[in-house]
């Protein structure tokens, strides 16, 4: 039996859920130009991971195996909507410019890859660690290739300027690149790069 | 009209494509593009499932859900407002969906189902799917543009999948950086794609 | 009854839809309120911003600044202000629903579309700044096409309608660094100098020029400074104010601003 800790920290470096599993790649890269919107989705996928887990694993010895999908489905959807009503309440204008993608959490694979592989055999409480740990799995690269981008792109974190943009009468020419979502994929090939680089027992086949 | 819905067709398929441009269904994407012929048939699977869903919301849109849309039912449920439970509706029709499709195909195109069937299933989960759903509320298409929307979304979708999965064929033959093989170099072909398709911005027909 | 009955797959299906639902419909009719408070604040705190009135972001200060500001709701046809469209009192007035009820909305004839926008409501909101009793300037609500999307904003004009005070745009999908400069405060500040929408004899003049504008130029006053690598979003500007400053749309309501209407306090919409 794995202990909680490994549950909670696996997923954030040995079995990250975007660099090592290919999951939840699809919104990754089109909420990352500014750093606090991408906070606000990585909160919001975290809390979703965790308490889908959960509540799948609460009822997983009820459920009948053919229903099974679509009742994984209507818990991380209707968690989906609190969400997004939670949002638009308290944190109005990120979830003005998250639009679409908040909604598209429910499609987001790392949430049924861990209710269908995790939640289904284990524990309630060991089910909403490993929601939690893949959720910051997910955050960490999240957040690092936003930083890049933010960094690079405007010259300024978090929207408070470090590098005055030479359109404002400063020294740095923006690197235009880093705010189209092309340049997210660069980023996190590159992560990858690093992370296989110096893991070496990850490097994928082909 | 014609006009106006080849307008919609070509933008679906080339310059807002949901690969390429707004880079939805990214996990079945990078998963299922190692060679061309599974890709293909994946990208069959999307274009019906697309065509079939995404007018299907649009009448759950437009008669159940939106402000106004139940006047049908009696003057008292004009005002009713049901959009907070949009996401529900759209991801139960796409689930449904897919499970008729896989049914019907099993029942009368056995051959079909057993070319499309291991990627049904993953429809599912495939985030183009909803988003064509949400893209088609957000610009609030009536039905015959979400019928045309669907298809070409699907198309663009489909032909994304396929041309990297003949990159990705070529690629074995090259000589990457062990760290940068498989995955890495994936994403950054993809980056180059996405860049190249950028190229169709602003056509306007 | 075991796990893979009919009946207990019924049951199960059952309980979970009804504590499902309970819990959405729960939380999204609790908390529409705020969710309307925080839309209806984020209106009034783009319209203040283009009126260059916004002291601060929190509730208070944006409710306090907009006080000096009398929402409008007009009919664009006539230029007349208006208290109810059909049975609706003009204060649930959605410009954005109506452009798709047939009812609301007309279409844009193909030789006045210069802003590519097809369709617009038959009904606008326009926000009067007064100061003293007297109007300040005047925002109207503006849309069109740019590169990828379509642009929404407001623009500022001066009591006599010719001069511009500010543009700024809300909602827009430009590319980030090119046309997304719109929102560049630099640029923005370019409109508030000084620029004329029209000439003497009330033609529209106004334009987003390529590159820089020579100020030396007698006709400096109608030019401001494109976006550089963005011609597309630049002339998109250009053409939206063509077409809402025009006769097709706002014209008439200016007209009558210039004949004096509107000094008079109107009736609150909101």
């Amino acid at each position: 039996m794995a202990k909680p800790v490994d549950v909670l920290f696996d997923p954030v470096f040995k079995k990250n859920p975007i660099a090592l599993l290919v999951l939840g790649i699809c919104s990754a890269l089109a909420v990352t130009t500014k750093l606090e919107a991408t906070i606000v989705m990585c909160v919001a996928v975290t809390v979703v991971v965790a308490f889908s887990s959960a509540s799948v694993s609460l009822i997983r010895n009820h459920v009948p195996n053919s229903i099974r999908i679509i009742i994984m489905m209507t818990i991380i959807a209707s968690l989906v909507i609190i969400v997004d009503q939670f949002l638009q309440a308290y944190a109005f204008s990120a979830s003005k410019e998250l639009s679409v993608f908040v909604g598209l959490i429910i499609t987001n694979c790392i949430v049924m890859g861990r209710t269908e592989g995790f939640a289904m055999q284990n524990s309630v409480k060991m089910s909403f660690l490993d929601g939690i740990g893949n959720g910051l799995g997910y955050s960490i690269i999240l957040v690092f290739v936003a930083m890049v981008r933010e960094f690079f792109g405007t010259g300024k974190l978090f929207g408070i300027e470090i590098m005055k943009q030479s359109t404002e009468g400063g020294w740095y020419v923006p690197n235009g690149l880093m705010l189209l979502p092309p340049s997210a994929f660069f980023l996190i090939g590159v992560f990858i790069w690093i992370l296989r680089s110096i893991k070496k027992d990850q490097v994928g086949a082909s | 009209m014609w006009e106006h819905h080849l307008n919609l067709l070509v933008r679906s398929i080339f310059i807002e494509n949901l690969a390429l441009a707004f880079f939805l269904g990214m996990c079945t994407f990078l998963a299922v593009s190692k060679n061309v012929k599974t890709a293909m048939g994946l990208g069959y699977a999307v274009i019906v499932i697309q065509a079939i869903t995404v007018p299907a919301n649009n009448l759950i849109y437009n008669y159940l859900l939106k402000p106004g849309a139940l006047a049908w039912a009696g003057s008292e449920y004009a005002a009713v407002d049901l959009r907070f439970v949009g996401l529900i509706s759209y991801i139960g029709v796409i689930a449904a969906m897919v499970q008729i499709l896989e049914m019907t195909l099993d029942r009368y195109f056995p051959k079909l189902f057993i070319d499309l069937g291991i990627f049904l299933p993953l429809i599912t989960v495939n985030c183009a799917i909803l988003g064509g759903t949400l893209f088609m509320v957000q610009r609030d298409y009536n039905f015959a543009e979400s019928v045309t929307f669907g298809v070409g979304s699907g198309i663009g979708w489909a032909m994304a999948i396929v041309a990297l999965a003949g990159i990705r064929e070529k690629l074995k033959y090259s000589d990457v950086p062990d760290g940068l093989k498989g995955l890495g170099i994936t994403f950054i072909t993809v980056g180059l794609m996405a860049l190249a398709f950028m190229s169709f911005g602003g056509i306007q027909l | 009854m075991t796990r893979e009955s009919t009946s207990q797959t019924l049951t199960v299906a059952l309980m979970l839809c009804g504590v499902c639902s309970f819990l959405v419909s729960a939380s999204a009719v609790g908390l529409r309120a705020k969710q309307q408070e925080n839309k209806a604040l984020d209106k009034q705190k783009n319209v203040l911003a283009v009126a260059g009135l916004l002291n601060g972001e929190s509730k208070t200060e944006i409710e306090a600044a907009f006080e000096q500001i009398e929402t409008v709701l007009i009919d664009l046809k006539s230029g007349e202000a208006v208290e109810k469209v059909g049975k609706m009192p003009a204060a649930e007035f959605d410009a954005r629903a109506a452009v798709s009820s047939p009812r609301l909305s007309i279409n844009v004839p193909a030789e006045k579309d210069v802003a590519s926008i097809k369709k617009r409501a038959k009904y606008s909101f326009v926000y009067i700044v007064k100061k003293e009793g007297k109007i300040d300037q005047i925002v109207l609500p503006i849309h069109g096409m740019g590169l990828w999307s379509i642009l929404y904003g407001f623009v500022a004009l001066d009591a006599d309608t010719k001069g511009i005070r500010g543009i700024g745009y809300y909602e827009h999908a430009e590319t980030p660094g090119l046309g997304g400069e719109v929102d560049n405060p630099i640029w923005k500040a370019k409109w508030t100098n000084g620029k004329q929408a029209f000439d003497d004899d009330g033609n529209i003049r106004i334009e987003v020029v390529k590159g820089e504008v020579n100020s030396s130029t007698p006709d400096a006053e109608f030019k401001v400074d494109g976006l550089s690598g963005a011609t597309f979003t630049s002339n998109g500007v250009t053409y939206m104010l063509q077409y809402w400053l025009g006769d097709h749309a706002f014209g008439p309501l200016l007209e009558r601003v210039r004949d004096g209407e509107f000094a008079e306090p109107q009736a609150e919409s909101e």
